[in-house]
């Protein structure tokens, strides 16, 4: 049996209200309230970067699994805001957490669903039998344009999962990817913030993505959606996910324990990610976990899972995704957003 | 003049074609025209496209779709006033044929507009209005249209739900039309709680950016007459022009162009307003319909809004205005706007509108704008 043997989440304390971006852009808050069914977002303090991210989420996941990190065998970070272009996140974190230098580590990109692509690549080499355990993270601090409808949902955060053999959280009962080579969003190099295919980022990218994954691994484990406790997709905005779900036979009950994106925000590679750690917090033993990812370009990937007695032990060992959520918060107001993501600089003596 | 008929019309699904070409969309669409004619070879052609240069890079349309067509060697020109692109094409068209110069004569619109982001498409329509006087300030069409919507409601009293109300009844049409890019019904609450694009207009008040074809074939009447089929004939068409900045009219809440066109129109056709059963408008913005349909003489000056919160343009009122869904439910692939009118008035007036159809429809009137009104074209069709 292979499966999450520890999972842990980090979402940074600052948050931007929704009404406050559009009054600097004298857009109409409400239409992004109602139509998108976004809130307010998370913000980055200026010192926290996908790496600083990604290590917290990680040690937490190391607390909940129980295990020496000496014996995770590999460590993958997926981000689309890697702090540098060259140099890896992965060895700061490996170091960071202890489980270095007898360890594989690679960074990954792929918009939106790098994360699950660590988690894909870490479960793989457990299930190969080539390392005991093996680590996927998920951070991002996400760009979006300034006045870009993208601004109003780029948050940051990231979610880490470590997978194992033995005292299992989650057994990995199937996966599944769904992959097409389709231009929805992107950014070249040297570029700081991505561009997007407005309305295209919709049917032909998105829902075809997610609903082809979402049957693919139903189909391959003989599931049906009243089979599924809880299903977490990627969530861009709060309306996406719900529409997705419902084209895909869910009920909004089994989606919305792992729907953070209105009070959150996008997280890019630790959007579906943080939902299932969400959704794991209150789990209870014998669920059916189902996670579709969605990254532009494009591909999803899914994984079922079902909830083993464990999580009543690791649950409350660190703190909880909605804890951090709802828990401490500041907020901003855009100057001080734009200072922390260098939109503007302080002029040079 | 010779007498004029349709013999033929196409068109295709509308909406976001991004799996289509520009030449793709026109040819299935003509195709179509071409097949419901049961003719093979064209005389001429004239295509509407209001900005195929900006929204595709690609200009010289006449003999690029004339090519694709099978029909090389034809002369095909591509016709552009704006919005009222695919209206010009038509009469064009008409003259052509009226004249005796050509016989099977193709008249087409097309526009392939989603593969542009919104701010290049808002920029690509704006060439519609007057650059130096309009477009340099700042203002794009929700803007100019607003400032007609604000007056029309200071003036004439006309209220938020009546703008609304045209969209709800476009929508409750072209719910009905299986090649509108949106079938389904709205509510005059969803309307005033869209978002807002220009004060007073919401996002459900504007028509929106659509890939689309449209297509009718013309030919002598004499010669329809030889096709088994209903004969619908071009009674009436009528052109006129106005100022296309706003600001040099003496009363922006007034279609002077949509008033001249239709008055030239009506005197070919030998007929007045009251005659016609069904009527085809530019509604670019739900306040776009309230000014035509007092420029067209439906009712008086400043009463076009009472009107459509009475009834009157309903498919079961007075006169049927849109039936088709109009250009906020069928879509509004600009050039091909005119041309579509005309379609879906061939389709009434033959009785294959199926559960849209406006009973005992004879007559038939098509109304095409270009930008706030800078040009307008109008059609009267009529079953023989």
């Amino acid at each position: 049996m292979v499966g999450i043997v520890g999972y842990g989440a980090y979402i940074p304390c600052y948050r931007i209200r929704v009404e406050e971006i559009a009054g600097v852009w004298g857009a109409d808050a409400e239409s992004y309230k109602k139509g998108l069914l976004l809130e307010e977002k998370s913000v980055p303090a200026p010192d926290q970067d996908t790496i600083t991210m990604a290590v917290e989420a990680s040690r937490r996941a190391i607390k909940r699994a129980g295990i020496n990190p000496q014996e995770i065998g590999a460590v993958y970070v997926g981000s689309e805001s890697h702090p540098y272009a060259v140099k890896p996140s992965g060895t700061v974190l490996a170091e960071a957490i202890g489980a270095c230098p007898d360890v594989h580590t690679a960074d990954l990109e792929f918009a939106c669903k790098a994360g699950t692509e660590g988690m894909y690549l870490a479960l793989s080499q457990v299930k190969a039998g080539d390392i005991k355990y093996g680590l996927g993270v998920g951070a991002d601090t996400s760009q979006g344009a300034p006045g870009d409808a993208l601004e109003y949902s780029t948050a940051a955060g990231a979610a880490a999962f470590i997978f194992g053999r033995e005292k299992i959280i989650a057994e990995v009962l199937e996966t599944y990817s769904f992959t097409t080579d389709t231009p929805d969003f992107w950014r070249r190099e040297y570029q700081y913030y991505p561009r997007h295919g407005g309305r295209f980022t919709g049917d032909p990218a998105y829902f075809k993505h997610i609903v082809g994954a979402g049957k693919g691994i139903m189909a391959k484990a003989k599931v049906k959606p009243e089979d599924i406790t809880y299903v977490i997709f990627h969530q861009p905005n709060g309306k996406f996910p719900l529409r997705v779900g419902e084209l895909l036979g869910f009920k909004k009950k089994q989606i919305e324990p792992g729907l953070l994106v209105n009070r959150l925000g996008n997280t890019y590679s630790g959007s579906s990610p943080l939902g299932l750690t969400a959704t794991l917090d209150i789990a209870k033993p014998g669920d059916v976990v189902l996670i579709v990812s969605f990254g532009s370009g494009a591909g999803s990937d899914a994984f079922l899972f079902r909830v083993t007695e464990r999580i009543d032990e690791v649950r409350d060992l660190v703190p909880k995704t909605g804890d951090m959520l709802n828990g401490r918060r500041f907020y901003v107001n855009y100057g001080t957003y734009a200072k922390f993501r260098k939109k503007i600089r302080k002029a040079e003596k | 003049m010779r007498d004029v008929a349709i013999i033929g019309v196409g068109m295709t699904k509308w909406g976001e074609l991004w799996e289509k070409s520009l030449r793709q969309i026109f040819v299935e669409t003509a195709l179509e025209a071409l097949d419901d004619a049961g003719v093979d070879r064209l005389d001429a052609m004239y295509v509407g496209s209001m900005s195929s240069g900006l929204f595709v890079g690609q200009e010289h349309l006449g003999s690029l779709l004339a090519d694709y067509l099978g029909q090389r060697s034809i002369p095909a020109a591509r016709v552009e006033s704006a919005c009222a692109s695919g209206g010009l094409a038509l009469r064009l068209g008409f003259i052509d044929v009226a004249s005796g110069m050509n016989d099977v004569v193709m008249v087409a619109g097309v526009e392939k507009m989603t593969d542009l982001n919104p701010n290049e498409a808002t920029y690509a329509l704006g060439t519609a209005a007057d650059q130096e006087y309009e477009g340099y300030h700042g203002i794009t069409f929700p803007g100019l249209y607003a400032l007609i919507a604000r007056a029309h409601m200071e003036i004439y009293g006309t209220t938020r739900e009546q703008l609304a109300m045209v969209a709800v009844k476009n929508h409750e049409n072209g719910a009905l039309n299986p090649l509108a890019q949106f079938p389904f019904k709205i509510s005059v609450e969803a309307v005033l709680n869209s978002a807002l694009v220009a004060d007073p207009l919401r996002v459900l008040d504007c028509s929106p950016i659509t890939d689309g074809a449209a297509a009718v074939i013309l030919a002598p009447l004499e010669l329809a007459k030889k096709l088994k089929k209903p004969v619908v004939k071009i009674i009436g068409s009528g052109h006129a022009t106005d100022s296309i900045a706003l600001a040099q009219r003496k009363d922006i809440t007034w279609l002077e162009s949509t008033y001249q066109a239709a008055k030239k129109a009506l005197a070919m056709a030998g007929k007045r307003i009251e005659d016609v059963n069904l009527i085809e408008v530019h509604d670019c913005f739900t306040i776009a319909e309230i000014c035509v349909i007092e420029a067209l003489g439906l009712v008086e000056k400043g009463k076009g809004g009472q009107a459509v919160e009475a009834g009157l343009t309903r498919v079961d009122g007075r006169f049927p205005v849109n039936p088709s869904g109009g250009l906020k439910a069928k879509g509004h692939p600009v050039g091909a706007t005119g041309v579509a009118q005309a379609v879906e008035i061939v389709k009434q007036l033959r009785g294959e509108a199926g559960p849209r159809q406006v009973k005992g429809a004879r007559i038939g009137l098509t109304q095409n704008m270009g930008g706030t009104g800078g040009s307008s074209v109008v059609h009267v069709l009529a079953a023989e």
